[in-house]
Formats: C-alpha cells, sequence, structure tokens
C-alpha cells in the first residue's frame, strides 16, 4: 500500500521534472540569455552601457515614448468603446445584448495586422471613407496615418478584452450589493462610484492591462501600416538588418519583458484578494431597467456604428480578396477569385503547415496544461508551484523576444547527422507557439480541474480504481470541455501569430498562413492574396471560436449539474 | 424615535401571468415583531421588498404611520432592511460598510464615527471595525449586516431570512439577541422567514403565508392552537388530520368519521362550515398506552381508540410513533422520562383522544 503510493509519486515527480525541463530550454533558459545579454559587457561582466546607448539614439527615444503612448491611447479608446457597452448590456433590458456578444467576438477572429491593410483601403488617405467625404465635404480625416493607425486598429480590435472582462465582473456583482446601498440612502450616480464601480474595478483591471501588453507587445501592425518608430518594429529590424549580435535589440526586449511583467504586476497587485464575485446561489444579478424611446435609439445608433467599425476591416479584407483592381477607389472597379487560386495553387503548404504547427502547438499545451494542473492541484510534489510560476511567465514574454532568445540560444547547434541549425527547424515554429499559449491553455485546465470535485476521484478509488485509472476514466473525461476549450484557444490564438513566426520562419516552404499573410502584402501586386490567404485565416479562426463557444457554454451547463450534486 | 405602524392594503403583484401577491392586506403595530411565515415562493419575500421599495405592487398601498410610501424611492424610505446573504460590501472595512448609510446622509465626520462606534458596541464588534467582510465568521458577518442597517435608525426593521445562513447553535442564540435587541430599541420590524420554529419563538405576531395568500394572522399560540385551515395546522407544527363529513341537523351538527364515529358539533362553530372538513389534532395531544389499562382511564371526555404501533423515533425529549388506527394512521408523541415506557413496532396500544383538543379545518 505504501509502496504503491511511493512508486506513484515518483511517476509524478518524473513528470513534473520532465514539464520543467522543457520549461526551462524553450522559455526560461532563451529569455535569461536575452536579458543577460543586454547587460553583457562581452567580456562576461556586467554593464549597463547598452541602455546608455539605447537612450542616446534619439530614434530609439522616440520608439520608446511613441511605443507606450500608443499603448496608453489603446487602453484609453478600447475603454471608451467597452464600457458603454458593457454598463448597456449588464444595467438595460435590452435587445442589442446579442448584438453586443456579437461586437464582443468578431474582431477577434482576425489578427489585427490583417485588418490592418484593410482599415487602410477604407479609412486610409485615399480609403473609401477620405473619397467620399472628400467628395462631399472637401475634407478628409487623416485616421490612418502613423501612431493614430496604429492606435485605432488596436483599439478596435482589443476593445473586447476589456468588455468581455467587464461584463463578467459586473454580472457577478449580486443584486442584493446595490439594493442594500439604495436601502440605507445611496442612488444615481454616487451608488455606481461607491458600489457598482469598484466591484466591477477587478475586471476592468485585468482587461485593460492585457490591452496594455498586447499592444505594446504587437509587431505585426506597426509593420504591416509601416510605421517602425516603435519598439517592437525596432527590434525586429535591428535584428534582421544589423544581425543577432547587436545589443540593442535586446535591451529593447528587454524593455519590453519589463513593461509586460510591470503591468502582469500591477493588475494582480489590484486584483489581490478582490475576488468580488458576490452573486450567491439564490442570488440575482444587477436589476435592469427598461430603455426609454429616445435612451434606446443612442444607444442602437451607437452600437450600429461600432459594429460597422468592428466590422470594417472583415467587409474591407474580403472586398480586397475578390478585387480585380482596388486603389483610389470607394468600391474595388472589377472582382475575381483570382487570388483564391493563387493562394491555393501557389501555397497551400502554408495552410497545412498553420494546421500542423497550431495543432501540435496546442496539443502539448493542452499535455502540459493538465499535468500541471493536475500537480498543482491535486498531488504534493515539490516545486509544483514553480511549474505554475515558470508556465505563467510566458505571458509577460512577447512572442519577438522568445523567438530572438531562440535564434540566440541554439544558435550553431545542429542536429546530428546534419548540418541544418536546429533554429531553422519548423518544429521551433510550434514550440514558440507551444510556449506563448500555455498560460492560457493552464488556465483553461486549471478551472477545469478545480471544477471536478475530489470526492468524485475519492469515490473512484473508493470503488478499486487506482490513481491511474482515476485520472483516465473520471478526471480527464470531466475535465474534457475544458481541455477542448483549452485546445482550441491555443490553436486559434496560435493561427494567427505573426511575432515569433516572422523572426523563426526560414524559407516559404516552412512559413505558416499568417507569415504568407505579412508576405503577400509586402508588395501592391500580392494584396489580392495576401487579403485571400487573409479570409481563409478568419475562416479557420472563426470556425474554432465557434466551436470553443460551443464547447464552453455545454460545459457550464454540466457545471451546473455540478453544482446540484454538491 | 416612535414606533410606527406599518400597513399594508389589498396589495396584488404578478410576474407575467404569475400572481405573486393576491390581496394582501395587514397591520402591523408600532414596535411590533411581526413575522412572515411561509414556504419559498409563498411571495413573503416579495412582500418585504415591496415594503422597502424594490417591487412595485400593481394595486393597493403601504402606508407607514399613515401616509402612502409608493412613490418614494428606496433610497428615501428610511426603511432599513438586512438581506437574507448579508449583500456586506467586499470593497470596504467593516467600519466603511456601517458609515455607510450615515455618510449618504451627509452626518458631519465626527457624528458618523461616534455611531459608528456606539453600534459595533451594540453588536459586540468593536474590534473588528478595520476588518473586510470575508475576515469575519458567518455570525460576525450578520452582525455587521444588521448594524449597518441599524446605524440610519430605521422606522422600520426588514428582516429577510437573517438566519439562514447560520449553522442550527448559532441560529438559536442570534435570534433570542435578536428578539432582545429589537425589545429594546422597540422598533417596527418584521421577520421573513420560512422556519416556523424560529416564528413561534421570536415573534409578537405572525402572518403565515402560501401562493400569495395569507392564510392565517395571529399570536404563535393562535396559530398553533387554533389553525384556521390545513395549510396552517400543517406547516405550523405537526398535525393529524382525520377525514369526515359534517351533518347537520336542526339546532346541531355532527362530524362523523370512520375513525372517530360520530362527534357532537358545537351548534355555533360548526353552522359556517360545509359538508367537507377534517379534524385537526396534534400528535402530543394524544395520550398512548398499552391495551390491557382499565376503561376508566379513557372514560370521560376522550375517545379511546384500539392501534398498533408501526414505526418509532427517538427524539430526545419525546417519542413519535406512528400507529395505525383501524385503517388511519396517527402520529402520537409521548414526552419520554428516564425509566418511562417506550413501545415497540408492532405492539398493541390504546390510544386516548381529548375531544377539547379537535379543532375543525376546512
Amino acid at each position: 500500500m505504501n509502496n504503491s503510493a511511493r512508486q506513484f509519486s515518483i511517476l509524478q515527480a518524473l513528470v513534473a521534472l520532465s514539464i520543467a525541463l522543457f520549461l526551462l530550454t524553450f522559455l526560461i533558459v532563451p529569455v535569461i540569455n536575452v536579458i543577460y545579454i543586454a547587460f553583457s559587457d562581452g567580456n562576461g561582466g556586467l554593464t549597463l552601457s547598452h541602455f546608455g546607448a539605447f537612450f542616446g539614439i534619439s530614434l530609439m527615444q522616440e520608439s520608446f515614448v511613441n511605443s507606450l503612448i500608443v499603448a496608453l491611447a489603446s487602453v484609453f479608446f478600447a475603454s471608451m468603446i467597452a464600457l458603454p457597452l458593457a454598463y448597456l448590456t449588464i444595467r438595460f433590458e435590452f435587445r442589442g445584448a446579442l448584438l453586443i456578444q456579437t461586437l464582443g467576438v468578431l474582431p477577434l477572429i482576425m489578427p489585427p495586422f490583417v485588418g490592418a491593410v484593410a482599415m487602410q483601403l477604407i479609412f486610409g488617405r485615399s480609403g473609401s471613407v477620405n473619397l467620399l467625404l472628400n467628395d462631399w465635404f472637401g475634407f478628409s480625416i487623416p485616421l490612418m496615418e502613423g501612431l493614430t493607425g496604429v492606435v485605432f486598429v488596436e483599439s478596435l480590435h482589443y476593445f473586447p478584452f476589456i468588455l468581455l472582462n467587464l461584463t463578467v465582473a459586473l454580472n457577478n456583482i449580486d443584486s442584493a450589493m446595490e439594493e442594500s446601498a439604495q436601502n440605507l440612502g445611496a442612488h444615481g450616480l454616487r451608488l455606481f462610484r461607491r458600489i457598482v464601480f469598484p466591484l466591477a474595478m477587478p475586471g476592468y483591471v485585468a482587461g485593460a492591462s492585457l490591452v496594455f501588453i498586447k499592444v505594446f507587445d504587437d509587431l505585426g501592425t506597426p509593420l504591416v501600416l509601416n510605421v517602425t518608430n516603435m519598439l517592437a518594429p525596432q527590434a525586429y529590424l535591428r535584428i534582421t538588418s544589423v544581425g543577432l549580435e547587436d545589443p540593442i535589440g535586446y535591451v529593447i526586449s528587454v524593455i519590453m519583458v519589463g513593461f509586460s511583467l510591470f503591468a502582469l504586476w500591477l493588475s494582480a497587485r489590484v486584483l489581490k484578494g478582490k475576488d468580488y464575485s458576490t452573486t450567491q446561489r439564490g442570488g440575482s444579478s444587477l436589476s435592469r431597467r427598461r430603455l426609454s424611446a429616445w435612451q434606446s435609439t443612442l444607444a442602437y445608433g451607437w452600437i450600429a456604428m461600432l459594429l460597422l467599425l468592428v466590422l470594417s476591416p472583415h467587409i474591407g479584407i474580403v472586398l480586397l480578396s475578390l478585387s480585380k483592381v482596388w486603389s483610389f477607389s470607394v468600391l474595388p472597379d472589377a472582382y475575381t477569385l483570382e487570388h483564391y487560386k493563387t493562394v491555393l495553387v501557389d501555397s497551400p503548404r502554408m495552410i497545412v503547415n498553420t494546421l500542423l504547427y497550431c495543432g501540435l502547438a496546442a496539443l502539448l499545451d493542452v499535455i502540459l496544461g493538465t499535468a500541471i494542473a493536475y500537480l498543482i492541484l491535486r498531488t504534493k510534489v515539490p516545486g509544483r508551484e514553480a511549474l505554475d510560476f515558470m508556465a505563467s511567465t510566458a505571458l509577460a514574454i512577447p512572442g519577438i523576444v522568445l523567438a530572438i532568445g531562440y535564434l540566440r540560444t541554439f544558435k550553431g547547434i545542429t542536429l546530428p547527422g546534419s548540418d541544418d541549425p536546429v533554429t531553422t527547424l519548423w518544429i521551433m515554429i510550434a514550440i514558440a507557439y507551444a510556449v506563448r499559449r500555455l498560460p492560457y491553455a493552464l488556465r483553461s485546465c486549471m478551472a477545469a480541474l478545480q471544477q471536478v470535485s475530489v470526492s468524485l476521484e475519492e469515490a473512484a478509488e473508493n470503488l478499486g480504481a487506482t490513481k491511474a485509472r482515476t485520472i483516465q476514466r473520471v478526471v480527464v473525461p470531466l475535465m474534457a470541455g475544458g481541455i477542448l476549450a483549452g485546445f482550441v484557444t491555443s490553436f486559434i490564438t496560435a493561427a494567427v501569430e505573426l511575432s515569433a513566426t516572422i523572426m523563426l520562419a526560414t524559407t516559404q516552404s516552412d512559413a505558416p498562413m499568417s507569415y504568407g499573410i505579412y508576405l503577400y502584402m509586402q508588395s501592391i501586386a500580392g494584396r489580392g492574396p495576401g487579403a485571400a490567404l487573409g479570409v481563409l485565416a478568419v475562416v479557420i479562426v472563426a470556425l474554432g471560436t465557434y466551436f470553443s463557444h460551443r464547447i464552453i457554454s455545454s460545459r457550464a451547463s454540466q457545471t451546473g449539474v455540478h453544482a446540484r450534486l454538491e | 424615535m416612535k414606533p410606527v405602524k406599518v400597513e399594508c392594503k389589498n396589495i396584488a403583484l404578478a410576474y407575467g401571468k404569475t400572481q405573486v401577491l393576491k390581496d394582501i392586506s395587514l397591520a402591523i403595530e408600532p414596535g411590533e415583531f411581526f413575522a412572515l411565515l411561509g414556504p419559498s415562493g409563498s411571495g413573503k419575500s416579495t412582500l418585504l421588498r415591496l415594503i422597502a421599495g424594490f417591487n412595485f405592487a400593481q394595486s393597493g398601498e403601504i402606508t407607514v404611520d399613515g401616509s402612502d410610501i409608493a412613490r418614494v424611492p428606496p433610497w428615501q424610505r428610511n426603511i432599513g432592511m438586512v438581506f437574507q446573504n448579508y449583500a456586506l460590501w467586499p470593497h470596504m472595512t467593516v467600519e466603511k460598510n456601517v458609515a455607510f448609510g450615515l455618510e449618504e446622509r451627509k452626518l458631519p465626520r465626527a457624528e458618523t464615527a461616534r455611531k459608528v462606534n456606539d453600534i459595533l458596541a451594540l453588536v459586540g464588534l468593536t474590534d473588528y471595525a478595520q476588518r473586510r467582510p470575508n475576515q469575519l465568521s458567518g455570525g460576525q458577518q450578520q452582525r455587521v449586516a444588521l448594524a449597518r442597517t441599524l446605524a440610519i435608525e430605521p422606522t422600520v426593521l426588514l428582516l429577510d431570512e437573517p438566519l439562514s445562513n447560520l449553522d442550527a447553535k448559532l441560529r438559536v442564540q442570534m435570534r433570542q439577541e435578536l428578539k432582545s435587541l429589537q425589545r429594546r430599541l422597540g422598533i417596527t420590524t418584521i421577520f421573513v422567514t420560512h422556519d416556523q420554529e424560529e416564528a413561534l419563538t421570536t415573534c409578537d405576531r405572525i402572518a403565515v403565508m402560501n401562493e400569495g395568500v395569507i392564510q392565517q394572522i395571529g399570536t404563535p399560540i393562535e396559530l398553533f392552537d387554533a389553525p384556521a385551515n390545513r395549510f396552517v395546522a400543517n406547516f405550523v407544527g405537526t398535525i393529524n388530520f382525520v377525514e369526515g363529513k359534517i351533518e347537520h341537523a336542526q339546532n346541531s351538527a355532527t362530524f362523523v368519521s370512520s375513525l372517530l364515529g360520530t362527534i357532537q358539533l358545537p351548534a355555533s362553530t360548526a353552522s359556517h362550515w360545509s359538508t367537507g372538513a377534517a379534524l385537526a389534532l396534534r400528535p402530543h395531544t394524544i395520550s398512548i398506552c398499552e391495551r390491557a389499562l382499565p376503561a376508566s382511564v379513557a372514560s370521560g371526555e376522550a375517545i379511546r381508540l384500539e392501534g398498533r404501533i408501526v414505526e418509532r423515533e427517538f427524539l430526545g425529549e419525546f417519542v413519535r410513533y406512528r400507529v395505525d388506527a383501524g385503517g388511519t394512521e396517527l402520529i402520537v408523541d409521548q414526552s419520554h422520562l428516564p425509566d418511562g415506557e417506550i413501545f415497540t413496532a408492532g405492539q398493541n396500544v390504546t390510544l386516548g383522544i381529548a375531544k377539547n383538543a379537535l379543532r375543525l379545518v376546512s
């Protein structure tokens, strides 16, 4: 009895050790390497001179300030979009709720750098909107110029993060929270300021910090919009043009990691001990009011405008993929299916590559995620917390930093029996995807395992199942929904990842769709096929999102059964 | 502050087609500790929320000291409510929670602080002022919720199942504390509960509700001894029903049942009953003894029945038997004394039913 228990914990320890080795090799060591080089004087000593050099270059100062401004401005505008929408859905009886939910998902299914091209065609200097404005009123709005363009694209793309988090937070406020305040004499704005807002604050901060990190680290959007005076594009340009030895690229990497960590730390600090979800069994969410006629007109108007904005990249990219010629005109001059043919004939390989890399990455993620979740929640293997910590640090590592770390760390290492350096292997792309998505898959698996009451496992053991059999027959089936959701999330986010891909894809034949879109978009002639490839990517992601929603909602109904069992 | 009178007149409320409250009328006297008792879905919480201002009645009116409060928003009613789940704000300390209502009333800071201290002392939580609600036990949270409500010196105190989230021992202790606090403050209090023991032990008067209708209003003793109908009889305490028929004759009426035979009813009480009715009798009013006892025991005002023990539950203070008496099953409670006689299943017994313990119910 005692013996078998110890045997199993040796197995647990082995599993933990292999995961630790994987994370060390493909996350911790490469990132530490990047940080080390940023501080290294080349002779084994440490120095701050690279940072001095960085801030001595006026382009770098400018990039630094620009990246901060763009990230903060994007958070601001994304909040401006999300706050009224969240409040509208929670506070009022209102048929547009479904529309708002759609609004919350639509932007996420298209990577911002794909949308950026379409946005230029619609909102750019000679885009549809400005052409019309010019014709009718004789003026144009420079919405897509420089940093403004980046902020515009990023805000429209990332506001759902704030919307979703805030909606959940507001939904979790029990109506009694508000009623008790009214009962004690508060109402209106004061009530909102003193009760509703502070209770929803953690949700808002979580969403906003995520937006900040995403925008601060985004490489694809500025590159596609030809804005290079920001940090991520500068790191990319430095490493690809000056070379892997240039310390400035590493300094930028450290700054990006630093800000990401800072944003995460800040949100963790704000959230600490503030699980404010107050709805209880039998409780209900905030009471809803009916909108008056003019209020609902206003609300629908606002939503319609947003929907149009949010849909514009989708509409644009579809039009672009179907257009023979589209420049200096409101709509394309002629339509064709040629671009789809080009893409499917020239680069079916890219589609296959995307499915392969992302499928592998997602598989790896859920295996690691399930294992780590089990180790943390159900075993006492020493160092299990460290696994969680290591896996979660990936949140703060921009794709480009991880890729630079790989290039540097595995430089000169070749596969036994061949001259190919490991950094050129496609598997590195898949691993980079897996490492970057691991935190999300892990959260998903942890949440799923937390829903499985320990007593269900004990019941299985009580009836004669071993630990391993219990995991196989009870734990994993009950977690299946969460695992599947984790898989799909990893898959769809990896499918549109550009920043690590762009550094690691060395040959055309190894390139996945995201890189293909980027390559195509570099030339005017390639925009059509690039858009066609983009539409295909969006379709894949949309299908994935749809299925993950289905899975999550059916899981929610299962959890309902579980709650009754408790 | 002078205690106020609360009156509900002909209140009706429906959600869509579901009629939640039907023609509710009741008057709660100044300083009274009044209970709304009923099973879930009976409308008792809805009525309480109506008084607090969180619902709107389709018809009828609610008055406090004679004035209609229908148009007064919840935040101006000054009717304090303690919520079932306490609804303590997790982002505020105990002190801040309690100070909230006073701050909303724009009291000077020093006075607010003094009042908060007083009220925290009253509920014995002075040392917990700086804690957050999630650092408190259930009983402590309950007291904070009460303190927060009492701090505004409400004219009426509403308690929505305030004890339901506490464990059994604490519940008994808290209900005694609630009662003595209410007596001390003399504040008109309305207490919603589904627990008949809670209502019987703490409240001056009780309105029993079911399916949106008030079934009976009375003191605990009235409800227990003279239930108005089967629902009240069943909901308040445990009861046996003996089915039968009322037969009216000139100047007299009788209740005829197969179990008890023909029982003469006082003409005055029987006149307004229809023919379908039942006699209700409490288990503890039935005496139980071995069959062999002399008939003199059961003579006079008692009815004698032969029966057989079906099952026995030992509850400590008393023993509860299910007895089969000629095809009708009766619950019989016998108080238990050390060395007292205890019957076993299958044993034949004699039951004695006192006629004056019988109540006619519709």
